[in-house]
């Protein structure tokens, strides 16, 4: 009797406190999947052939070895109390540029393929994306021929090309405008790190939080034209120009 | 300063046989750090990496089994590297014991053995008590997480691999954290970490259940009773079948770190390393 009771005592206390355990885990657990949910905006620049940020948190795990393998010291782990997912591994452009070295020994350090051993060749590196932030200070944009952005880019000409445009302000020059194109910019950071003024005018962004994306209806005119070979539409009907009364 | 142990161990068994292990422990634990630190303090690259993944000599890889089974959570298939590196290290402490990974490997043991010794002579008296199985509850939830969020849950927060990281790569922070965890162990909770929270332990306790090397109480019969080893064990639990009761003298709890404090204690010489399978 004495033994039985002492039993469902016990048994007693052991859910009670197996509940209370589980709860408490529980509840730590919501707030830690909080926090992981939260880390995911990705404002870091990671090293080529990183996964896509949801991935790359699941599949990379903290070792630094491609930090290791980084000939130009150019890769860091984030540490504690940094805006980037602790431990993992990224970059400054500003700091140091990625070199784009032919054999990607970062990669090739990666036990775990959060950096994609499917890279093998470094222009088709996509670590983030390359923007001129800002028109105002741009030298170029100012009329002048800076043009250093344009000069270091591994990819001259295709990741970045300069467009002359008409001086609107002098009335007689052209202006040389840095233009960037996503098929081609590796994110490798060369521009923001050589661009000459005090704060960057083009800087590296992650490429999620600065390339636009056409609706999947949309179709371009002249592209559609060119893979057809000519007009998709016959006899397009050519309305009188509208001039207002008395117009030319 | 309070004495805690019956007797005074270092006159009875001298200074070597007093602190035989303790000092292997920590050589064990330094070297390793050192060899960590040898790369980026002197530019000899012995090791490379950290806890969660490494490389030795360009050829032997390592990968901390518990970090991969979160990401295989999250549903990344990873490169064979690391599945031979996590292989390694679940066969090396599959032979050695599984905890041996927290008292000779784990830099936060040396913080929490400093704690724990620092609590007895003060004679501070714990209040926080949770379950022992919190912590395994804590691993749990660690892949849980890890698969509902695709990201290595326990790293967010892993103060081993923090500390560990830190002290190779840079720090940041994380002195907070060492901080954090003395001041647990010391005033909120006796051996409160590694005994109750930590998922990174009860991982590698169940590479115990089937280890090799264990503790023996092989010569129990000459135990006089002092209870020393169940003061400085950090699992004490786990004495008591082996030393008092009529099975097997092997402590074969899966909780037992093989520190070998019990063996430094023992003025009776009851305890020493010994296989899972020896009788005698």
């Amino acid at each position: 009797m004495a033994n039985s009771e002492t039993s469902r005592m016990n048994r007693r206390r052991f859910l009670i406190e197996t509940a209370i355990t589980a709860c408490g885990v529980s509840l730590f657990g919501t707030g830690l999947a909080f926090h992981a949910r939260n880390a995911l905006p990705p404002f870091a620049i990671r090293p080529p052939g990183a996964l896509l940020e949801e991935d790359f948190l699941g599949a990379c795990i903290r070792c630094g070895l491609c930090v290791r393998d980084c000939p130009y010291d150019t890769l860091q782990l984030a540490e504690l109390g940094e805006q980037v997912t602790i431990g993992t591994p990224y970059f400054l452009a500003r700091h140091i540029p990625c070199e784009m070295c032919e054999d990607i020994p970062c990669v090739k350090a990666c036990p775990t393929g959060a950096l994609s051993h499917g890279l093998t060749d470094i222009n088709e590196a996509r670590m983030g994306l390359a923007v001129l932030a800002d028109h105002e200070t741009c030298l170029n944009f100012l009329g002048l021929r800076c043009d250093v952005c344009y000069q270091v880019c591994p990819l001259i000409d295709e990741a970045i090309t300069l467009e002359i445009q008409h001086n609107q302000r002098t009335g007689k020059h052209s202006m040389f405008l840095p233009t960037l194109h996503s098929e081609y910019c590796t994110g490798c950071g060369k521009c923001e790190y050589a661009c000459v003024l005090e704060v960057a005018a083009i800087k590296v962004f992650p490429k999620l939080l600065v390339k636009g994306e056409l609706g999947q209806h949309y179709r371009l005119g002249w592209k559609e034209q060119e893979k057809a070979g000519e007009s998709l539409i016959e006899g397009i009907i050519d309305l009188p120009d509208r001039l207002p009364e008395g117009g030319l | 300063m309070k004495k805690y142990l019956s007797v005074d161990i270092v006159t009875t068994k001298g200074w070597v046989n007093a602190y035989k292990w303790l000092f292997l422990r920590r050589v064990t634990q330094l070297t390793i750090l050192g060899l960590f630190l040898l790369g980026p303090w002197f530019g000899v690259w012995v090791v490379k990496g950290n806890l969660a993944s490494s490389l030795t000599l360009e050829i032997l890889p390592l990968t901390d089994p518990y970090v991969l089974l979160q990401s295989l959570f999250t549903g990344f298939i990873p490169e064979t590297i690391a599945l031979i590196g996590a292989l390694i290290v679940l066969i090396f402490y599959i032979l050695v014991g599984g905890r041996v990974y927290c008292s000779w490997v784990c830099p936060i043991n040396i913080i929490t053995d400093i704690a724990v010794s620092l609590r007895e002579r003060l004679g501070i008296k714990g209040v926080t008590q949770f379950s022992r199985t919190t912590r395994y509850w804590i691993l749990a939830m660690s892949l849980v997480v890890s698969f509902i969020t695709g990201t290595i849950a326990w790293e967010f927060l892993n103060p081993v691999s923090i500390i560990y990281r830190g002290l190779i790569f840079g720090m940041g922070l994380a002195w907070g954290v060492i901080v954090a965890i003395f001041i647990f162990d010391l005033f909120m909770s006796k051996r409160g970490w590694c005994t109750y929270l930590c998922p990174v332990g009860a991982f590698y306790s169940l590479l115990g259940k089937v280890s090799l090397l264990r503790i023996s109480a092989s010569k129990r019969k000459q135990c006089n009773d002092c209870m020393d080893c169940f003061k400085v064990c950090p699992e004490s639990q786990v004495i008591k079948p082996a030393l008092k009761g009529n099975m097997s003298p092997v402590i074969l709890s899966a909780n037992c770190t093989n520190c070998g404090q019990c063996i430094d204690v023992c003025t009776k010489d009851v305890f020493n390393f010994s296989t899972r399978f020896c009788k005698s």
